[in-house]
C-alpha cells in the first residue's frame, strides 16, 4: 500500500497524519498563524507527499502548494478519524477553534444528519479563548481555574461579546474568578447540547477538536451526558486521520 | 454592466451615478466569476446574459421611452400583485426585489436591523439612489405578507411618489378569499386612475392569457430539468426566472421557448452540464433576488447541481396559471383571485400544502436532497424550516437547512455546510 497523508488545516492550527500499509507513521502540528501557506511550506520542506488528502477551513488554500491534493470537508473527516478510534461511537461532537459540529454516525464513521453553528463563534474555541483573556490568562489556565469553581453563575449570553460584558458585571459584583469562569464553560456545553440534540443524541458520544482538551468542558459534559463521552488520546488529530484514512478507500 | 452610455439616462433618473457605476462594475465581477465562469452552458443562455448586461441599460431605455408615449410603470415587490391587471391597464409591470447589500447603512437609519436583507435592500437602493427601475415608477405596490415588509412600506412610502399597499390575507377561508376579492378590484381602480384606461374584460383576458404563456413557458423549462444529466445550471435556471421580473413579457416567453427547444434537443443527445448521476437539489425557501447568487454558487461548486427553486422567484411563482375559460369581468376577476389564493406563502398559516409541493417537486426532479433557505430574520420562512425538515424526514429525502444574508463573510462555513451535505449523498 502506498503512503497516504492527511492534512487538516483549521482555524487555529494545522494536523498532519502520515500512513503507511495501514498504519500511522508519522504525525505533527503547527499553529496556523496569519500565513497558512508559509506553515504549509514549512511542513513540507521536500515539497508535499505525493497522495495527501486536505480537510478543515483552509482545505482550498493547500491546493495552492499541491495542486494534486484531494479535499473533503471536515464533517467527513472527523466522523471518518473518530469512528476508526472508537468504532463504537454514535454521535460525534467536534468543538474546534471557530466551528462546533454535531454529527450523528452511521456504521463505518459514515455521516448522518449534524449540525453547525453558524457564522458566529458563539460556543467555539474561539468563544474560550476571548472569555480566557478577559481574565488575562491562557486558554489552559483558564480551563483549571474554572475547575475550582462551586457555585456557577448563570451566563445567558451565548454571544462572545456580550458574555464579556455579562462576565464583567458578575466580577464587578463581586462573583470569584472561578465561578465566572465555570458559568462560561457551562454555557459552552449547554449551547453544544442543543446541538447534538438536534441530530438526535445517542450515546456513545465521541468528543474531538481542540476543546475536548479543555478537563472542564470535559467534566461538564460528563454530568449532563451521564456518561464520560470518548475522547480520543490526541482529540485534534482525528480530522487529518479520517482525511489519510479517506485516502486509503480511494484509488489514487 | 458598468457600460458609461446609459450616463445620461441614469442622471436624468437623478441616481448617485458615481455610486451606481461602481454598483455595476461589482455586479460585472460577480456576474463573471458565477456565470460567464460556467462550462457547457446553453446557447439561450447569449440571452441571459444580454438582458443582464442590460439591466440598467438598454431595458431602462425601453421603459423610458414607453413612458414617453404615455405609459405608465408600476413596480411591485411580491408574486401577489396581479400582472395581469397591470399588464390590462395598458402598463409596464416590473418587480423591484433587490439581492444585493448596497444602501443598508442608509436602510438602517429608517428600518430596524433585525430586518431581513431584501427588505433592507429595497429600501437601500431608493434611499441611496442606485435604482433605475424605482427611479422609473409611477406607482409602487407593496403588500402585507410579513411583518417586515408591512411596516417597511410605511417608511418607504414616504420617500416615493405614489404607493399602493395591497392586503394579502394570512388564511385561507372564504372570508379570506373574499377580503383579497375586494383587493384585486381596488387595485384594478388604482391601476385605472393612474393610467387613466379602464381594464375591460378583453383587454383583461388577453392579459392574462399573456401571463399565462409565460408561466407555461417557465413550467416547461422547469420540467426539463427533470432530466439526468441536468441539462442547465441552478444558477442560470435561477436567472431565467430573476429576468423574468424584468424583461417584456411577450419577448421573455419567445426567448425562453427557444432556449427550452435547445434543452430538449440536449437531453436528446443526452447532454447535460453536470455528469449523469450529479448529486440532484432541490432548494427551497426564501426568493433570491438579483445578484444574491451565492448560495447556488455554494451549491454548484460543491459537486452538486440544482434543479429547482421552490421560492417566489421559481416554482411559487409559475406553478398556476389562471383560468380563462370565463371571458367576463367578474369571472376573471374570479379566476385571478383564485389563482392567486393558490399561493403558497408562508406568510399563511397552516400552509401545509407547501410541504406536499416540496415533496411532489423533489420527487418529479428526482432530487436527491432538499435545501432550505432562509433569510436571516425571515420569520415565516424561519418557522416553515422546521416544519419542512420534518415533513422530508417522513418523505425520505435528505435535507438541510440554512439560514444566512446577503454578506459573504459566511462562504466558508456555508461551503463546509453544503460540501458536507453533499459528501452524504453520494
Amino acid at each position: 500500500m502506498t503512503e497516504t497523508a492527511g492534512l487538516d488545516i483549521g482555524s487555529r492550527s494545522i494536523e498532519l497524519v502520515v500512513r503507511r500499509n495501514g498504519a500511522t507513521v508519522g504525525q505533527s502540528r503547527l499553529p496556523t498563524t496569519f500565513d497558512p501557506l508559509s506553515q504549509l511550506r514549512a511542513l513540507f520542506p521536500d515539497g508535499p507527499p505525493a497522495r495527501l488528502a486536505v480537510t478543515g477551513y483552509g482545505r482550498e488554500l493547500a491546493r495552492e502548494l499541491c495542486p494534486q491534493a484531494r479535499t473533503i470537508t471536515e464533517i467527513k473527516a472527523h466522523a471518518l478519524g473518530a469512528a476508526r478510534i472508537f468504532p463504537e461511537a454514535r454521535t460525534l461532537l467536534d468543538i474546534g477553534g471557530q466551528d462546533t459540529k454535531a454529527v450523528a454516525l452511521l456504521p463505518g464513521g459514515k455521516v448522518g444528519r449534524f449540525e453547525m453553528n453558524d457564522r458566529c463563534a458563539a460556543g467555539t474555541g474561539k468563544f474560550l479563548e476571548y472569555t480566557a483573556t478577559v481574565f488575562g490568562l491562557s486558554v489552559e489556565e483558564f480551563g483549571r481555574l474554572a475547575l475550582r469553581g462551586d457555585t456557577p453563575p448563570r451566563i445567558s449570553s451565548m454571544c462572545t461579546v456580550f458574555a464579556e460584558t455579562e462576565a464583567t458585571t458578575l466580577m464587578a459584583r463581586g462573583v470569584s474568578a472561578a465561578n465566572i469562569a465555570l458559568g462560561l464553560h457551562q454555557a459552552i456545553v449547554s449551547r453544544t447540547l442543543s446541538l447534538l440534540a438536534r441530530v438526535g443524541l445517542t450515546a456513545p458520544v465521541v468528543f474531538v477538536g481542540g476543546v475536548a482538551k479543555n478537563p472542564c468542558v470535559c467534566r461538564l459534559l460528563t454530568e449532563t451526558l451521564g456518561a464520560s463521552p470518548l475522547v480520543p488520546e490526541e482529540p485534534d488529530m482525528t480530522g487529518a486521520l479520517g482525511a489519510a484514512l479517506w485516502l486509503e478507500t480511494t484509488t489514487p | 454592466m458598468s457600460d458609461s452610455v446609459h450616463k445620461a439616462l441614469w442622471e436624468r433618473l437623478e441616481l448617485d451615478v458615481e455610486a451606481h457605476e461602481a454598483l455595476l462594475a461589482v455586479l460585472g465581477k460577480f456576474y463573471g466569476d458565477i456565470y460567464l465562469s460556467q462550462e457547457g452552458r446553453l446557447q439561450g443562455a447569449e440571452y441571459l446574459d444580454f438582458v443582464l448586461s442590460e439591466v440598467h441599460g438598454l431595458r431602462i431605455q425601453e421603459i423610458q421611452d414607453a413612458k414617453a408615449t404615455g405609459k405608465k410603470v408600476v413596480g411591485t415587490f411580491c408574486v401577489f400583485v396581479p400582472e395581469e391587471l397591470t399588464l390590462a391597464a395598458g402598463a409596464i409591470h416590473v418587480g423591484l426585489c433587490a439581492g444585493a447589500k448596497a444602501g443598508s447603512e442608509k436602510a438602517e437609519t429608517i428600518l430596524p436591523r433585525s430586518t431581513c436583507d431584501l427588505i433592507k435592500s429595497f429600501v437601500g437602493f431608493k434611499l441611496a439612489r442606485l435604482c433605475p427601475y424605482i427611479e422609473s415608477c409611477d406607482l409602487i405596490v407593496g403588500e402585507t405578507t410579513c411583518d417586515g415588509k408591512k411596516k417597511a412600506y410605511e417608511a418607504f412610502g414616504a420617500s416615493v411618489d405614489a404607493m399602493h399597499v395591497l392586503e394579502v390575507p394570512h388564511c385561507k377561508m372564504p372570508s379570506d378569499r373574499a377580503l383579497f376579492r375586494s383587493e384585486v378590484v381596488r387595485y384594478k381602480e388604482a391601476l385605472e386612475k393612474l393610467t387613466g384606461n379602464t381594464i375591460t374584460a378583453a383587454a383583461l383576458h388577453e392579459a392574462t392569457i399573456t401571463v399565462n404563456a409565460k408561466r407555461r413557458a417557465l413550467q416547461r423549462l422547469a420540467r426539463l430539468r427533470a432530466a439526468d444529466p441536468a441539462p442547465i445550471s441552478g444558477r442560470d435556471a435561477l436567472l431565467v426566472n430573476q429576468i423574468s421580473f424584468y424583461d417584456d413579457p411577450t419577448r421573455f416567453t419567445d426567448k425562453i421557448n427557444v432556449l427550452c427547444d435547445e434543452i430538449e434537443t440536449r437531453i436528446a443527445k443526452g447532454e447535460g452540464v453536470a455528469k449523469a448521476g450529479t448529486p440532484r437539489l432541490l432548494l427551497a425557501g426564501c426568493p433570491m433576488a438579483v445578484p444574491n447568487w451565492k448560495l447556488p454558487y455554494i451549491v454548484e461548486s460543491s459537486g452538486a447541481v440544482i434543479v429547482g427553486e421552490e421560492s417566489c422567484i421559481g416554482e411559487r411563482n409559475t406553478r398556476d396559471l389562471v383560468d380563462v375559460t370565463k371571458t367576463d369581468l367578474d369571472g376573471l376577476l374570479d379566476a385571478l383571485t383564485d389563482r392567486y389564493m393558490k399561493i403558497d406563502c408562508a406568510c399563511f398559516t397552516p400552509n401545509t400544502e407547501r410541504l406536499e409541493h416540496i415533496a411532489a417537486l423533489a420527487r418529479e426532479l428526482k432530487a436527491d436532497g432538499v435545501i432550505h433557505y432562509g433569510l436571516l430574520f425571515c420569520q415565516p420562512y424561519a418557522h416553515e424550516a422546521f416544519k419542512v425538515g420534518k415533513a422530508m424526514t417522513e418523505a425520505g429525502v435528505p435535507y438541510l437547512s440554512i439560514e444566512t444574508d446577503y454578506g459573504m463573510e459566511d462562504m466558508g462555513q456555508l461551503k463546509t455546510r453544503v460540501e458536507a451535505f453533499v459528501e452524504t449523498l453520494s
